[in-house]
C-alpha cells in the first residue's frame, strides 16, 4: 500500500495532551475527536491538513497518557501515516491496535522539511521524499505485529485465534 | 539463568523458565483495569467482536475516577457504559461514586494488586503498582479489551535500568523529589521501553507512599514499568489487605542491566519541574520568583495520607494567600475519612483550602480546578504538558506536597524553610 501526501513537521516529545487534550476525552466518536486533533500544538495543522497527509516528528512521539483517542483522532483527521524518530511505547501499541500506520526512521525525519511531498510504501517500509528524491528505509515492523496487522487489528487477531 | 525481578515476574506469567530482553511473550494477566475514559472504548471493542463474558469477573476492575462525580452529560454517559457493563458481567470490582477513589491509590489500598502480580491497566500511570514489587504497565483500550476477553496479553520483555540511591534524605525531600530529579537527569525518553528498577539504602527505608510516587512517574521517563524489590515495608502494607496469595520476587545478583545509575540523595533538594515537561527540573533554591494562582495537592502521585499529613504540618496555623486557590484532593474515600479523623481537614479548611472528593479532576484539566489563560499552578501531580490543567496558555509546575503547601502560603513557589 502506497501513501502520497504532504509532510507536517513536529518536534520531539509530542504528548497525547497535545494530540488530543483531555477535556475532549468524554467523547469517543472518532470524527468528533478529529475536530480537536493537535489544536493546542498547531492550530494551522488542524485547519489545513488534508486526507493522505503525513505527520513527521522527532523522538518519543505520543508520550504521556494511554488514551487511544490519540491515534484515533490522528487517523480520523485523515493523516495517512506518522513517521517519527521514535514512539512512546503505549502509543506504539495503540497505533497498531487502531490501524494507524506508523514508521520509525531517524534519517527520514531529518531528511524531510515541512511541506515536502512524501511517498510511503507501508509494505516495504520505504519513504521517498519527492522533493529531494531521497529514499529512506524505516525500521522493519516485528513479524509478530505484522501478523496482527495482517489479521486487520488486535481484536480480529484474537477472534481468529479463538475460533 | 540470572534474571531481574521484572524478567522473573514475566517468565512466571508466561509459563517460561527463563527469558531475555527483547523476547516476545504471551503472559497471563492477574488484574486488568479500566477507567471512565478508556473503558468505554474497550467495552465497545469487546462487544464488537461478539465476546460474551470477561475472563474473570473478580479480576476485571473498573474505576470511574477521571470525570467523576460526573462533570457533564457526556461524562455521565461514559460512566453509564461502565456501570451497565459491570452489572451485566457481574464484576465484583466496580467502584461507584462514594466508594470510588483515584484508581492507582484505590487498587493497592483495597488489596487488589499484590507483589509478584502482572497487572495491566488502560491508564498510563498503571505503572504505580511496581512499588509493591509487581510488574505493572499501562496499555490502550484495545489491549484492555483483548485482556478482558482472554486474560492474556503479548509483551516484549524490556531491558532493565537500575537506579541506586544512597545517603540520607534532606528535610522535605521524598519519593517525588527522587523521581523528578531522576527524570531531570535522564529525560522524558531516558528509559523508553525499559524497566526502571529502584534500589539502594535510601530506598530500603523509603515509605510505601514514597515508592508509589516514584513508580507512578516512571512513565514520565518513557519506561514500560518501574519496580521495587519487595521487603518488610511492602509486607507491612500488604498484609491485612491481600485476599489472595502473593509472591516476593527479587533480582539475582548476576542479573543483566542495560545501565546502572547512582545518586547521592544527600545532595538532592526538593525539586520543581517547570513547564512544559516533567524533565525540566530545578532545585527549590534555583526557582527564583514564580507567582502562582492555584495549588493542587492530590492525584495518583501525591494524594496519599502521608502527603496530606505533610501538607497539614506546613499549613497548620497558617493561611493560603488570599489570591491563591488551594485545592486538596484526598485520593480515596478512606484517605478522605482518615484526614478528617486526624484533624487534617480542619487544618486545610482553616487555611482557606477547598477539599475535593476523590477524583483525577484538575490533574488532566478535567474539572474541579481548571486553569484560565495565563494562570499558573503548582501541583503535586505528574504532568505539566501544554494545556494539561486547562487553557493552552496556562502553566503547571510539579512538586512534592511540602513545596506545594508552602507555596500556597507564600503566593509564589517556595520552601517551608521560608515560612516564619
Amino acid at each position: 500500500m502506497k501513501i502520497r501526501g504532504r509532510a507536517w513537521k513536529f518536534g520531539s516529545h509530542i504528548d497525547t495532551d497535545a494530540i488530543i487534550p483531555a477535556r475532549y476525552l468524554n467523547i469517543s466518536d472518532p470524527q468528533e475527536l478529529a475536530k480537536h486533533c493537535m489544536e493546542n500544538e498547531d492550530p494551522v495543522f488542524l485547519k489545513e491538513v488534508k486526507t493522505g497527509d503525513v505527520i513527521v516528528a522527532g523522538s518519543n512521539f505520543g508520550c504521556g497518557s494511554s488514551r487511544e483517542h490519540a491515534p484515533i483522532a490522528i487517523k480520523a483527521r485523515g493523516v495517512a501515516c506518522v513517521i517519527a524518530k521514535s514512539f512512546a511505547r503505549i502509543f506504539y501499541r495503540n497505533a497498531f491496535n487502531t490501524g494507524l500506520p506508523i514508521l520509525e526512521s531517524v534519517e527520514a525525519v531529518d531528511g524531510t522539511e515541512a511541506g515536502h511531498e512524501l511517498e510511503v510504501d507501508l509494505v516495504h517500509g520505504t519513504i521517498k521524499n519527492l522533493k529531494t528524491g531521497k529514499i529512506f528505509q524505516a525500521e522493519p515492523i516485528p513479524s509478530f505485529m505484522q501478523a496482527i496487522l495482517d489479521d486487520g487489528g488486535l481484536m480480529e487477531h484474537i477472534a481468529k485465534r479463538r475460533s | 539463568m540470572e534474571m531481574t525481578i521484572t524478567e522473573k515476574i514475566l517468565a512466571a506469567h508466561a509459563g517460561l523458565k527463563d527469558l531475555c530482553p527483547g523476547q516476545l511473550i504471551n503472559a497471563k494477566v492477574d488484574v486488568a483495569l479500566g477507567n471512565d475514559i478508556t473503558a468505554p472504548i474497550a467495552i465497545e471493542q469487546f462487544k464488537r467482536v461478539g465476546a460474551k463474558r470477561v475472563f474473570d469477573k473478580e479480576r476485571v476492575v473498573l474505576v470511574p475516577d477521571h470525570f467523576t462525580p460526573n462533570k457533564d452529560i457526556q461524562s455521565a454517559e461514559q460512566c453509564k457504559i461502565l456501570r451497565e457493563f459491570a452489572r451485566d458481567q457481574e464484576l465484583s470490582q466496580y467502584f461507584e461514586v462514594g466508594q470510588v477513589g483515584i484508581e492507582h491509590a484505590l487498587l493497592p489500598e483495597q488489596g487488589l494488586v499484590l507483589p509478584g502480580d502482572l497487572v495491566v491497566g488502560a491508564d498510563s500511570h498503571t505503572c504505580t503498582y511496581g512499588a509493591l514489587g509487581a510488574f505493572s504497565t499501562g496499555v490502550g483500550s484495545t489491549d484492555l479489551a483483548a485482556v478482558m476477553i482472554t486474560g492474556e496479553l503479548w509483551f516484549k520483555v524490556p531491558q532493565t535500568m537500575k537506579f541506586i540511591y544512597k545517603g540520607k534524605l534532606r528535610p522535605w525531600v521524598g519519593g517525588k523529589d527522587l523521581i523528578l530529579h531522576t527524570i531531570g537527569k535522564i529525560g522524558v525518553d531516558g528509559a523508553l521501553y525499559k524497566a526502571m528498577e529502584f534500589s539502594g539504602e535510601t530506598i530500603d527505608s523509603l515509605s510505601i507512599e514514597g515508592r508509589f510516587a516514584m513508580a507512578n512517574m516512571v512513565i514520565e521517563a518513557g519506561a514500560k514499568n518501574g519496580i521495587f524489590l519487595p521487603d518488610r515495608i511492602t509486607e507491612q502494607y500488604v498484609k491485612g489487605r491481600a485476599k489472595r496469595e502473593y509472591h516476593f520476587y527479587t533480582s539475582d545478583r548476576g542479573a543483566q542491566y542495560a545501565d546502572v545509575r547512582e545518586f547521592d540523595v544527600s545532595k538532592i533538594e526538593p525539586q520543581v519541574a517547570f513547564p512544559h515537561l516533567p524533565s525540566n527540573t530545578k532545585s527549590i533554591t534555583e526557582v527564583g520568583s514564580v507567582s502562582i494562582d492555584q495549588v493542587v495537592i492530590g492525584s495518583c502521585t501525591n494524594g496519599w495520607l502521608e502527603d496530606l499529613r505533610v501538607a497539614a504540618k506546613i499549613l497548620k496555623g497558617r493561611k493560603a494567600l488570599s489570591n491563591v486557590r488551594l485545592i486538596i484532593i484526598p485520593a480515596t474515600p478512606w484517605i478522605y475519612r482518615q484526614a478528617m479523623k486526624e484533624g487534617l481537614s480542619d487544618i486545610f479548611l482553616e487555611a482557606g483550602a477547598v477539599i475535593s472528593p476523590p477524583t483525577c479532576g484538575p490533574c488532566l484539566g478535567g474539572h474541579m480546578g481548571v486553569l484560565a489563560e495565563g494562570e499558573r499552578a503548582i501541583a503535586t501531580t505528574n504532568r505539566n504538558f501544554v494545556g494539561r490543567m486547562g487553557h493552552p496558555k496556562s502553566e503547571v509546575y510539579l512538586s512534592n506536597p511540602a513545596i506545594a503547601a508552602a507555596s500556597a502560603v507564600l503566593g509564589r513557589i517556595g520552601s517551608p524553610e521560608e515560612l516564619s
